[in-house]
């Protein structure tokens, strides 16, 4: 199918010069305040409050799948009525509220201060609250501060404005270093830094650390390779404190990791041989364990709704290692930067979305009609009514996915849904 | 500012979206920002719905807040309307919008969209769920009911009719309300009544503009239903039936109460399930004297204290509601049983009660599920809020005869059975019996006991420590390094049940303490046994 052309059944949707396809309207999206979900598990003793009202907390609850912990590290400072009287009492009562938290928790040893719609609309300045209180809490606490909100972050997002305010605060190094950046589930980075180490690069570092107490150094001998594709406020503050983006493919599949890989390799000058002996085994164990799900997959046709941001690089591994079609890539945000190569790699003409007016894309869904729909909770089991085949975005983003090992088991993912049609007799 | 970890209610515009989602034709405009989209998979993906919420969220950006957010509400609002063609619109603001006040109502008033449009007022930053839920339902009544409707007239050309109900505050996401409509509209046909509506859950806007050809209205949902019953009550001269018929006696009071609403008289044959026999029945008897903590919103955790006590044979030992405004009666409840009422929507303070009551069963929501897996607890859910496992594929209600007989099976299965107590009792220290083994019906592995009550004492358990029971884990490190207990009374201690073992020790303490008792024995421990229990 020319998944360019005009769409059959519905008005001829704005493409732009570059061809893509930018919307505005309603969005079915999360907020960047649901990356708090993985954060908080992958820095061990940090903890994320969310300045906020009560949706902001059931937003979490209800997306965390009511995941209820003795005691999460992330939780919500309400807006009351009375706060809202005053700016002064606000900050006061925000100092109330972390002093009995760490007082409750000695364990943590960092905060965030998450900013949200509300916080952001009645501008309550959270980099003044993070500074006022590491002046009080400061070694045993270190406060910091990112904006979650609505207005300004879509998912994934949230995690980009986490991790881009973690690296003002970095300390500096000289060193030749790689730093992975991106939070990968503990397995995942383990593996890739492996295979990194036996490359012979001298010195792999991960951002964020595992504890708030490891987070890695930075400077101008620092190379960094991203793992995810959503972290363009990151790179940039990055950049500022002298380190180098080796652009590449996202790890994703064998192709994808093979790339990401010998974008490292190049840099660090690793000789080819090596890097060809490093990689053979696993990338023939990542080749064989898609081998599997190629003939389930291959010709199948995809259509991404807008999501995490990983839309594009997953779209690029499902057709070109799997061979599925691509109906429509749909993506909160595009960083045309970021995704160079992955965009290259795409099969040419394939339509490309911005932005969201769910309504009109589940028309373009409908009339398209996809064997599967990647989408998030809110409207698979709608499309699953009326039909369609789904696949929870979501997943994508809670399950480790990256690298070789894992390439079988990201293909699963999308296989699951079509093999589970075809065995259900009811 | 509250520090919150675990919400029982969500905001007020979620009450309103389950108002909303429960009816058919209606379409909520909502100014939101983007994210607020999060709630359509609470209805999607917990009531497993076939389709998306009526709802049209208006995703106003930070860039938009400098410009016109007001006229992206009212494209919205346009779209909405030119899409869905409901046949009423309701329209309001979640929190961040409330904010930027942009007037939703009044923007939609001039936009001469041909359906009613019912605004919204729900103060997000003071209220909460059910509180918008019931307020939306209000206004959807109050804006949409023909004053000039009334009961068609008792006698027609084929006779007398039947009486006629309005079953009104199920919604969408409600906790079993589906199985409760279902199994009180049957009860209802069982007493020759016909149900007229059945709001929100199912209704359209047309249908509540006929609200007022109904005899009475049904308070099947106090939360949702009470205020507009009570208008209707003022307006169209409605009596309201207010008994929530959960549990045997309730329902028993509900079909008399419904009876002398409809005029009619209370069938002698009417069927009344098995919960009665149930739990008369001799192996019922280990029933008695249960300790069960209770706690829900307000209707469901009063009426639960109710079966529990007279319909079961437990003692309440805990009885609370996280919802404020229903507070009042949750504490002539809690007068009722003698025991201290918990008023609070902190979840940490509802586990503490739960640790201190040291319960036997725990009849709660979600959240005090959760407290009794960690507390080693049995659990059964009696409230919103709800979780996906509350939405069984089998019909499941909670009110009427049949929800009597689901309230027994499902509050007494958790609970370690007549003759395997026993069992563990006599056989404390068989391997295979002990606590530390874990009860077999419940499933999980016991957690490893930070602390060998029983280490030390020389008898089979110490081999494999006592699992903790559930009421020392707050008192644990003093309690446990407690001075004063001869081994041999430790060991005594240990033979105890776990669930009142918490108990038996810190009646014991205080009794050494108060009797200037310095080394606690294991007569000293039937001492104190025999002083509490006068």
């Amino acid at each position: 199918m020319s998944a360019a052309g005009p769409v059959p059944g519905c008005d001829a949707p704005p493409v732009g010069v570059d061809g893509i396809l930018r919307e505005r309207g309603q969005r079915e999206v999360f907020c960047g305040l649901t990356g708090i979900i993985w954060l908080h598990r992958k820095i061990q003793d940090a903890f994320f409050l969310v300045v906020g009202s009560r949706t902001c907390a059931h937003l979490l609850q209800s997306a965390a799948g009511v995941m209820v912990f003795a005691e999460p590290r992330f939780g919500t400072a309400i807006i009351e009525e009375k706060d809202l009287a005053g700016l002064a009492d606000a900050n006061e009562e925000l100092d109330r509220v972390v002093t009995r938290l760490l007082a409750r928790r000695p364990d943590i040893r960092m905060l965030f201060l998450v900013g949200s719609c509300p916080s952001e609309v009645i501008k309550l300045d959270l980099s003044r609250a993070a500074q006022r209180l590491n002046t009080r809490f400061m070694p045993q606490v270190h406060v910091l501060n990112y904006s979650g909100s609505g207005i300004e972050t879509t998912f994934t997002q949230g995690e980009d404005a986490c991790l881009a305010a973690l690296v003002p605060d970095l300390p500096f190094t000289d060193d030749q270093q790689l730093m992975i950046v991106g939070s990968l589930p503990d397995i995942v980075e383990d593996q890739l830094t492996r295979l990194l180490v036996d490359l012979g690069i001298p010195k792999i570092v991960s951002l964020p650390a595992r504890r708030a107490g490891q987070m890695p150094a930075v400077g101008p001998n620092t190379r960094y390779l991203l793992a995810q594709p959503f972290l363009a406020d990151t790179g940039v503050a990055l950049d500022k404190r002298g380190g180098v983006h080796l652009p590449a493919l996202f790890p994703f599949g064998a192709e994808g990791t093979t790339a990401w890989l010998h974008a490292a390799a190049q840099a660090f000058a690793v000789p080819e041989a090596r890097f060809q002996q490093v990689i053979a085994s696993p990338r023939e164990r990542a080749r064989k364990g898609l081998a599997l799900y190629r003939e389930r997959l291959a010709g199948r046709r995809i259509f991404f709704m807008p999501d995490s941001q990983l839309e594009v690089p997953l779209a690029r591994f499902l057709a070109g290692e799997l061979g599925m079609e691509l109906v429509e890539v749909g993506t909160p945000y595009l960083h045309k930067g970021h995704l160079i190569d992955e965009l290259a790699a795409l099969p040419p003409g394939t339509r490309i979305s911005e932005g969201q007016n769910v309504e009109k894309q589940l028309d373009r869904v409908r009339s398209s009609r996809p064997d599967l729909t990647v989408c998030g909770l809110g409207l698979a089991n709608p499309l699953e009514r009326e039909g369609l085949t789904t696949k929870w975005a979501i997943e994508l983003v809670f399950s480790p996915i990256h690298g070789y090992d894992q390439a079988g088991d990201l293909a699963e993912l999308f296989a699951r849904p079509l093999h589970r049609r075809d065995l259900l007799r009811v | 500012m509250q520090l919150t970890v675990w919400t029982y209610e969500g905001p007020p515009h979620v009450g309103a979206m389950r108002v909303a989602t429960g009816m058919k034709q209606l379409h909520y405009v909502l100014h939101a920002p983007q994210g607020d989209t999060y709630a359509d998979l609470l209805f999607t993906m917990i009531e497993r719905r076939d389709h998306r919420p009526p709802v049209t969220y208006t995703t106003f950006q930070a860039r938009d807040l400098g410009s016109d957010t007001a006229e992206l509400f009212k494209s919205a609002a346009r779209e909405a309307y030119d899409r869905f063609r409901p046949q009423a619109m309701i329209v309001g603001a979640s929190c961040t919008a409330e904010l930027i006040q942009d007037d939703p109502a009044g923007l939609a008033a001039t936009m001469g969209l041909d359906c009613p449009i019912i605004p919204l007022e729900l103060p997000s930053y003071s209220r909460k769920e059910n509180w918008g839920a019931s307020e939306t339902f209000y206004q959807i009544v109050r804006g949409l009911a023909d004053k000039a409707l009334k009961p068609p007239a008792a006698v027609g050309p084929d006779g007398a009719r039947r009486p006629l109900a309005n079953i009104l505050g199920p919604t969408a996401l409600g906790f079993r309300h589906r199985d409760d409509v279902a199994e009180i509209t049957r009860l209802l046909g069982d007493l020759g009544i016909d149900v007229r509506l059945v709001a929100p859950l199912g209704a359209t806007p047309a249908d509540i503009v006929r609200i007022g050809e109904a005899d009475f209205n049904i308070c099947l949902y106090p939360e949702i239903a009470a205020q507009a019953c009570s208008w209707l009550e003022r307006t169209f001269r409605q009596k309201t039936v207010r008994t929530v018929p959960i549990g045997l006696n309730a329902t028993r009071e509900f079909v008399a109460e419904v009876c002398a609403a409809a005029g009619i008289a209370v069938p002698a044959d009417l069927d009344q399930g098995r919960l009665g026999w149930w739990s008369r029945s001799i192996d019922s008897t280990y029933l008695t004297g249960k300790r069960v903590f209770i706690f829900g919103d307000g209707t469901h955790a009063v009426a639960a204290a109710r079966v529990a006590s007279e319909e079961l044979g437990f003692k309440v030992v805990g009885l609370g509601c996280y919802n404020r405004e229903f507070a009042r009666e949750v504490r002539t409840a809690a007068d009722k049983y003698g025991v201290e009422p918990l008023i609070t929507d902190d979840y940490l303070v509802v586990e503490d009660a739960i640790a201190a009551a040291s319960p036997e069963l725990v009849l709660g929501t979600q959240m005090e599920r959760h407290i009794a897996k960690r507390l080693r607890l049995p659990c059964a859910v009696i409230s919103a809020p709800v979780h996906v496992q509350d939405f069984p594929a089998r019909h499941s209600p909670q009110m009427g005869f049949e929800g009597a007989n689901v309230l027994f099976d499902t509050w007494v299965h958790p609970l370690v059975m007549g003759l395997e107590e026993h069992l563990l009792t006599m056989f404390r220290d068989d391997f295979e019996f002990s606590d530390a083994a874990g009860a077999s019906h419940l499933g999980h592995a016991p957690h490893p006991a930070p602390s060998g009550e029983a280490a030390g004492a020389g008898n089979a358990m110490s081999a494999a420590p006592a699992a903790v029971a559930v009421a020392e884990a707050p008192a644990a490190p003093a309690a446990a390094e407690a001075g004063g207990w001869t081994n041999e009374a430790l060991a005594e201690l240990g033979k105890i049940p776990f669930f009142v073992r918490g108990k038996a020790r810190r009646n014991t303490e205080r009794y050494a303490a108060e009797h200037g008792v310095t080394t606690i024995t294991r007569d000293t421990l039937y001492e104190a046994k025999s002083h509490y229990a006068r």
